[in-house]
């Protein structure tokens, strides 16, 4: 064996032993550094003859290649050997329990207004708000509730001290003041939603003193009881997302709508729940009241300023608490208010359930 | 309003079933609330003979009965005192379920004897308070017959809804008139019997005709009170009313009957004739719910020479109505105003079955009617001689008349119902209808429909009695292409800052929005507190969200939760302009207990601190849409929060938009909560709206040369805050400086006392080219100029 073929040898073997990168590279530096062998041996090249070069140069070449090959899978094999018994160093137990951050969430009441809001939206209807310390004027007179009329009584009325010009201040008992300012203030056509809190000096397992209505307000030309029907059928399918939607009307009485109509909506009992749709008057089914609703006395739309002869249009109202415990199941309306975690984790929505036509209004 | 069903009969002539009568109210606007049947419970229990009746060997209160309910001897251990051998009983067999206490009865032995069933009592069976023994029936009751049936319980009670405006329908024969139009019978004519009368009527006389504009009565001289006959009692239990005597059951019995009220008045406690006059303050009435009513000039009551008898219209005196020993009686017959009655109820809080049909108006024809029944009435079941009528002021009879166009019910109602069919359902409702060719019709309203006045009534009455199930649901026009966006910017705002404290971690609560005296004070109290009030802790209309969320936390803490991170969205209420009021959408959050848990990374459980809130209270504005960047540090923040560990974000001086820090120890207190409470308010009604400036976007392209940062540290005074220097040193440069971050506060070895340190990092942002050293010198040169307007020297 030549000689360069020993010190490749040599060479390979020792680098093949190294066994830290500190070894390594003083074995780098005695073969390829400055004053190295395999360098030496380079150097060597230059003062050869042509002919001489052609028959030393090869090996000594090789011997380059090699050696500066076997360097770098040695370093490599070196780093990945450290770099291995790091990460088993690391390893640390993944089973350990992670922060899942705090969660939060939106109140079923909003999240139900929100969603009768995307309804209504698509059926044209924009969202209108009032104030809720009203005077007896929008809240009674305006709908043809006089003072000494029997439904006063059937409202449970939160009033205030009277004023010292003897304004008749009151929580309003309804979302119906609204109907008034919308007609005072606006011009027809009219479609407009109006949900808010409204209060009621009552209290129990399905009444507390305060809760929240929607009320709903049409008024244009030509518009009867047809269309009525048709926008209560429509807005209940979407809401509860169900095509067995069957309601049930029922003659009624409200000061401020004429014909009045009550609507019921069938239900089904399933698993002992009621679950809404379906004919209430099929075994095991029954009815619930959810909407009161009627046109609109012609006194109303007078007492706003408005031709009645030229204009009509419907009104209804309901709880949207009400219809939030029917779609999502609660059965105790106090708890809505008692701001209990564990009960808002529970029947609470997350923040990106955003009610959407596309998506599907209830979450 | 309660009746049975053969009461019903006794006024509508009819095949339908039981279903279709209940259906078909309803759907008149006649709302069924229940009905139910007594003799379903009572189906199991039959007539039995008490066939021997032996003491029991064992027990000296029992006996061992043998009874035939018509199967054959069974063996019954008994311990009524009437029971003995030859009587005649009810008798419940195994299987069968007591009413009064749900007992399923089956066979057992008592005190070792085998008892086969049990002989009831009518408490049992729930019918009447009698517990003294066993029922007896006479001995010709037919044995093995279902007792129900034998006794005429098998009467369904129907209980409907009646709405304020049809007082026809407060009366058994009003509601007979609606079904008779709805097509379900027929209305039996009523037969008003003539009595004749000896002698002159009663001397009543009317004073205050505007609550009382007729007073019609007659005397009976010579009556006998006792019990009611068994029909009557039977109709009247069957609703829930008590009999109490023949003379009050009869003015009970027409009342609900016809819905025509009437008040009976034992002569012998009354001097001098009967006026009905307005009250006078001082003057008191014990009324027959023994409860004394101080009556006034705004009421209308029934006196003799010396006192009060009746508060007109809603409940009669304790001390003149009819008694066991009456023999000669007045029988009063009047019309009471409506909003006379209403108010008077309203002011003493008094509600009566009378009052509940004066105010909706009874029929003012049907005074001499209603009062021939009830003179015909006394005088067969009572006996004695009537008087002839004195019919003292003018019932308010005047008859109305609407001008209907037949088309109006399409109009309207949507609903094409042909002409002949209008005018047959008005008919049978008691509408006279004079048709025209050329003109509408004109219809006549009947006296007891107070309620019709105008053509849209008429619509009503003919919609609701065709159905509302024949009205075509009829799709609103819709306008053309995507339905446009609706929402306010409001609710935009509030959308945003709900889902976005929702997002970051707060849970949304709806609390009331009245508060305690104690704490609407605690938070600066409030200018709306409720005449009526449901209790004291619901009184005040809130001035703050604060309170109603730290009573949440301190209920949640209560069940145990060691985190409460609560926000709520709503509005406070201050007095507005004309005595109305201002009411301000208003976030409030809440942040208590431990902000990170103790765990196996972070340690010991950590609390929150007043930054906690100020993060919050930016985040949420900055999703309200509120210019974060330009917003103002103040502190003076309500006393609601540590004075020391608050503050305010203000836009301009006076501008406050939210407040936020660590609550104050003693409200904290107030609400029972331990350890360091944190909370914010954020004014939303506060906050500019943003302009609307359509879709497009200012024009932006990333800068083409990398940021440079330098980093500051000043010795400052302490009292120097920290967001002055930052401002100060961020406007020391507006081109190049794009942002100044404070990165540390410190007070200690290498800052000289009574100083502290404040570090800033900078950030500058070159345009074409790179800063050259010159400009980052001048630059530093400027904030350091900055800084030292403030008192800051750069630190060594």
């Amino acid at each position: 064996m030549s000689e360069i073929a020993n010190l490749k040898a040599g060479l390979i073997a020792d680098i093949a032993a190294a066994d830290t990168l500190d070894a390594l590279e003083a074995l780098r530096v005695g073969a390829m550094g400055k004053n190295g062998v395999v360098t030496g041996l380079l150097k060597t090249l230059g003062g050869m003859s042509p002919e001489e070069r052609l028959e030393k140069g090869p090996p000594i070449q090789d011997l380059r290649e090699s050696v500066t090959a076997a360097l770098a899978d040695r370093k490599a094999a070196l780093e990945q050997a450290a770099l291995d018994a790091r990460l088993a160093a690391e390893k640390i137990d993944m089973t350990l329990p992670a922060d899942p951050g705090a969660q939060g969430s939106v109140h079923p009441v909003s999240q139900v207004m929100d969603e009768l809001a995307e309804i209504f939206a698509d059926l044209g209807f924009s969202v209108a708000t009032g104030p809720e310390i009203e005077d007896d004027w929008h809240n009674f007179t305006a709908l043809n509730i006089p003072e000494t009329h029997p439904a006063r009584a059937m409202h449970d009325t939160f009033y205030f001290p009277d004023a010292e010009s003897g304004k008749k201040m009151l929580l309003r008992t309804h979302t119906s003041p609204v109907q008034i300012r919308t007609m005072m203030n606006g011009e027809p056509p009219i479609r407009i939603i109006a949900p808010g809190r409204v209060y009621r000096s009552d209290s129990d397992a399905t009444h507390t003193p305060m809760f929240h209505q929607i009320e709903g307000l049409v008024i244009d030309k030509g518009i009867t009881l047809g269309h009525l029907k048709w926008t209560l059928e429509t807005f209940l399918k979407a809401f509860f997302e169900r095509d067995d939607i069957v309601l049930r009307l029922r003659p009624s009485y409200f000061p401020f709508t004429e014909p009045s109509v009550e609507v019921d909506v069938g239900y089904t009992l399933t698993n002992g729940q009621r679950v809404i749709g379906g004919d209430g008057d099929a075994p095991g089914g029954g009815w619930l009241e959810v909407l009161g609703s009627g046109m609109v006395n012609r006194r109303v739309i007078e007492a706003c300023g408005l031709d009645p002869d030229e204009w009509q249009g419907f009104a209804f109202g309901t709880g949207v608490d009400r219809l939030a415990m029917l779609k999502y199941g609660m059965n105790d309306l106090r708890a809505f208010f008692d701001g209990d975690l564990r009960w808002l984790k529970h029947y609470g929505f997350s923040a990106l359930d955003v009610p959407t036509l596309s998506g599907g209004v209830g979450a | 309003m309660k009746f049975t069903l053969s009461w019903l009969k006794t006024h509508l002539a009819t095949d339908a079933d039981l279903p279709t009568i209940l259906k078909g109210l309803t759907n008149i606007g006649l709302e069924v609330e229940g009905v139910e049947n007594p003799a379903e419970k009572l189906a199991p229990f039959r007539i039995a003979k008490v066939l021997t009746a032996e003491p029991h060997p064992q027990a000296d209160k029992l006996q061992v009965l043998t009874v035939d309910a018509g199967d054959g001897a069974l063996q019954v251990v008994c311990g009524a005192p009437n029971a003995r051998a030859g009587l005649v009983g009810v008798f419940g067999t195994e299987g069968a379920v007591v009413p009064v206490n749900g007992m399923v009865l089956k066979k057992t032995a008592i005190r070792g004897v085998e008892s086969n069933g049990m002989m009831c009592s009518f408490r049992e069976l729930e019918l009447g308070e009698d517990h003294d023994g066993i029922i007896e029936l006479g001995a010709d009751a037919p044995v093995g017959q279902v007792y129900a049936q034998w006794a005429g319980l098998d009467d369904p009670v129907i209980d409907v809804s009646i709405t304020p405006n049809r007082q026809d329908c407060m009366g058994v024969r009003g509601i007979a008139r609606d079904l008779a139009a709805a097509g379900l019978g027929t209305l039996n004519a009523i037969v008003v019997p003539t009595v004749e009368g000896v002698g002159p009527g009663p001397d009543v006389r009317v004073e205050d005709a505007d609550g009382c504009p007729a007073f019609f009565a007659r005397t009976v001289k010579g009556v006998m009170n006792g019990a009611s006959p068994a029909w009557m009692a039977k109709r009247l239990k069957a609703i829930g009313q008590k009999p109490i005597s023949t003379l009050v059951d009869i003015t009970n019995y027409i009342m609900i009957d016809l819905g025509r009220p009437l008040h009976v008045y034992d002569m012998a406690t009354l001097k001098g004739g009967l006026v009905a006059r307005k009250g006078r303050t001082g003057e008191e009435v014990l009324a027959l719910n023994g409860k004394t009513y101080a009556v006034d000039e705004t009421m209308t009551v029934i006196a003799d020479d010396e006192a009060v008898h009746d508060i007109g219209g809603i409940m009669g005196g304790e001390h003149s109505g009819a008694q066991d020993g009456t023999t000669d009686v007045l029988i009063e017959c009047a019309y009471f105003t409506p909003e006379r009655i209403a108010v008077t109820g309203q002011k003493l809080a008094l509600t009566s079955d009378a009052r509940g049909r004066f105010e909706r108006g009874v029929d003012p024809a049907f005074l001499d009617d209603g009062l021939s029944i009830a003179t015909d009435l006394v005088v067969k079941l009572c006996g004695g001689t009537a008087s002839e009528a004195t019919r003292a002021g003018t019932p308010p009879v005047a008859s109305k008349t609407v001008s209907y166009d037949p088309a109006r019910c399409l109009a309207l109602a949507g609903v094409d119902v042909a002409e002949a069919e209008q005018k047959r359902i008005l008919e049978r409702l008691g509408f006279g209808v004079e048709e025209s060719f050329s003109a509408n019709w004109t219809v006549t309203v009947p006296s007891w429909r107070r309620d019709v006045d105008g053509w849209p009534d008429i619509v009503e009455e003919v919609v609701r009695i065709v159905g509302l199930d024949q009205v075509p649901s009829t799709p609103l026009p819709r306008m053309p292409g995507v339905a446009k966006p609706t929402a306010t910017t409001e609710q935009l705002v509030e959308r945003r800052v709900r889902r976005t404290a929702a997002a970051r971690g707060l849970a949304e609560a709806i609390n009331w929005s009245f508060l305690s005296d104690k704490e609407a004070a605690s938070v600066g109290g409030g200018d709306w507190t409720l005449a009526n009030p449901i209790s004291e802790d619901l009184k005040v209309m809130r001035p703050s969200l604060l309170p109603g969320l730290l009573s949440a936390t301190r209920r949640n803490m209560d069940r145990g939760a060691v985190a409460v991170r609560l926000f709520e969205l709503g509005r406070r209420y201050f007095a507005g302009q004309d005595d109305g009021s201002w009411e301000r959408a208003t976030v409030g959050f809440v942040l208590a207990g431990e902000k990170v848990a103790r765990g196996w990374q972070t340690g010991k459980a950590q609390a929150f601190s007043a930054f906690d809130a100020k993060g919050e209270v930016i985040a949420l504005l900055a999703a309200a849409g509120a210019p974060v960047a330009n917003l103002q540090s103040f502190g003076d923040a309500s006393s609601a929060y540590h004075p020391g560990q608050s503050g305010t974000l203000r836009l301009g001086p006076k501008m406050v938009l939210a407040e936020f820090g660590v609550l104050h120890p003693s409200l904290a207190k107030q609400f029972g909560l331990a350890g360091t409470v944190v909370a914010g308010e954020i004014f939303l009604d506060a906050i500019p709206a943003k302009r609307a400036s359509g879709f497009m976007r200012a024009p932006y392209a990333p800068p083409a040369l990398q940021a440079v940062k330098r980093d500051f540290a000043f010795l400052v005074d302490p009292s120097v805050e920290a967001d002055a220097l930052v401002r100060a040193v961020k406007g020391a440069d507006k081109k190049a400086i794009v942002d100044a971050r404070l990165f540390d506060v410190f007070v200690g070895p290498g800052v000289e006392d009574g100083k502290k340190s404040l570090a800033i990092e900078i950030t500058l942002q070159p345009g074409d080219k790179s800063f050259s050293q010159e400009e980052l010198d001048a630059i530093s040169a400027a904030v350091v100029t900055a800084a030292g307007k403030l008192g800051g020297t750069l630190r060594a």
